[in-house]
């Protein structure tokens, strides 16, 4: 229980897809002008990379190792179809909004990588925590990421206004201009939080 | 004119780089170098305009009058993974040179999402197989240009003093916001 805990974690924080692994960083920008398509993005590679890597792990022993890759990526697409066509058919306007983004989860490294790295030679139910962990460390980031650039480019959370009329709207954050620089120095506070914290681990080891 | 429209759309307007985020992964990964740059934006370019025009008849030819669209998806990318398979087959065997300097990139680019952005563009849209192409080969150009600016720049920053935690990718990041700040410019030409 405690592995699975800590396997969780390790794509929560450690490997942070985003911030610390630098994969999948065009989604990470495209979608997170605004938080519901920032959370309906996370939740779709989420979704995506758990029942993926279910099914790597369950097929490993039968998959010659030579075609796996071919193998993987049929295994990607059919389920980005099957949350494209779901999308298309409960949630039409987010479908829209999400446009071709969504039909480019299949080439996300970090769902490759993850079948690739750790489906492939663990048990089911590690490598379903580890989608977990990983997925949801793909949804924090893109959730911070989209609440930013929401809230300084906007004045608002999930359409609601929350700023007062008194605020200017930094339109910048919206634009892509923006989301490229709030990318810039996130990616820098993460490696400073990091390094502080291990800095502080490394310390306390000592004392 | 639409043709014209179309190319410049997608070489400055609709950079595929710097105002639809597509290609990140290649454009961080190789822009720290610019001949290698230019390579890679030659490469993608290369590969984009022959994977569309095979993504095109495929779609067309096959998919649609068998009712399969919503296929496309899983197509395109198989199509095109093969597809870039075959191509570094052949430039090992018969350009070693050039691929000992692309290394792995080559396999970057086959499951990249700038390579399947176009296709899927061109089936959501229903381009003509001309328009396909003039569309591909301008998204190329765009990411060509965006990634040798990007390399040129990099290459002045090396000797530039950046502070600890933004070294890598994070200094990266930011110099690929001002130069999308430029390419806004661009906006509203066509």
């Amino acid at each position: 229980m405690n592995n699975l805990w800590l396997t969780f974690k390790k794509g929560l924080v450690e490997e942070n897809p985003v911030f610390v692994l630098a994969l999948s960083l065009c989604p990470a920008l495209a979608v997170t002008a605004s938080v519901i398509t920032s959370l309906t993005m996370g939740l779709s590679v989420m979704f995506v990379i758990t029942a993926n890597n279910m099914v790597v792990s369950l097929s490993r022993k039968i998959v010659n190792p030579k075609v796996r890759v071919p193998v993987y990526i049929t295994s990607i697409a059919t389920i980005v179809t099957v949350v494209q066509l779901s999308l298309q058919a409960f949630a039409p306007a987010l479908y829209k909004a999400l446009g071709i983004y969504l039909a480019l989860i299949v080439v996300f490294a970090i769902i490759l990588a993850r079948a690739e790295v750790f489906a492939s030679k663990n048990k089911v139910i590690p490598s379903m925590v580890d989608g977990l962990g990983m997925g949801a460390g793909f949804c924090l980031a893109l959730v911070i990421i989209g609440c930013i650039r929401e809230l300084l480019g906007n004045g608002s959370l999930l359409g609601i206004p929350i700023i007062g009329d008194w605020y200017d709207p930094a339109l910048i954050f919206i634009l892509p201009a923006g989301g490229f620089m709030l990318i810039g120095y996130m990616v820098a506070g993460w490696k400073m939080w990091t390094t502080h914290m291990e800095k502080k681990k490394a310390e306390r080891g000592e004392a | 004119m639409e043709y014209m429209t179309l190319f410049i759309g997608a070489v400055v307007v609709n950079n595929f780089v710097l105002t639809k985020f597509l290609g990140l992964c290649i454009f961080f990964g190789v822009s720290k170098n610019l001949s290698a740059s230019a390579g890679m934006g030659m490469a993608v370019t290369a590969v984009m305009t022959l994977s569309s025009m095979l993504a095109w008849l495929v779609y067309n030819f096959v998919l649609i009058p068998n009712g399969l669209e919503f296929m496309k998806t899983a197509v395109f990318v198989l199509l095109i993974a093969s597809f870039v398979q075959l191509l570094e087959m052949i430039i090992k065997k018969q350009a070693p040179a050039l691929y000992n300097m692309w290394g792995i990139y080559l396999l970057l680019i086959a499951t990249n999402c700038i390579v399947l952005a176009v296709p899927l563009e061109m089936a959501e849209g229903g381009l003509s197989f001309l328009m396909t192409v003039v569309y591909a080969i301008g998204s190329g150009l765009g990411f060509a240009l965006a990634i040798i600016l990007m390399a040129s720049c990099r290459e002045k920053l090396r000797l530039a003093d950046v502070p600890k935690s933004l070294e890598g990718l994070g200094i990266a990041f930011i110099l690929a916001g001002m130069l999308a700040l430029a390419f806004l410019g661009f906006s509203g030409m066509i």
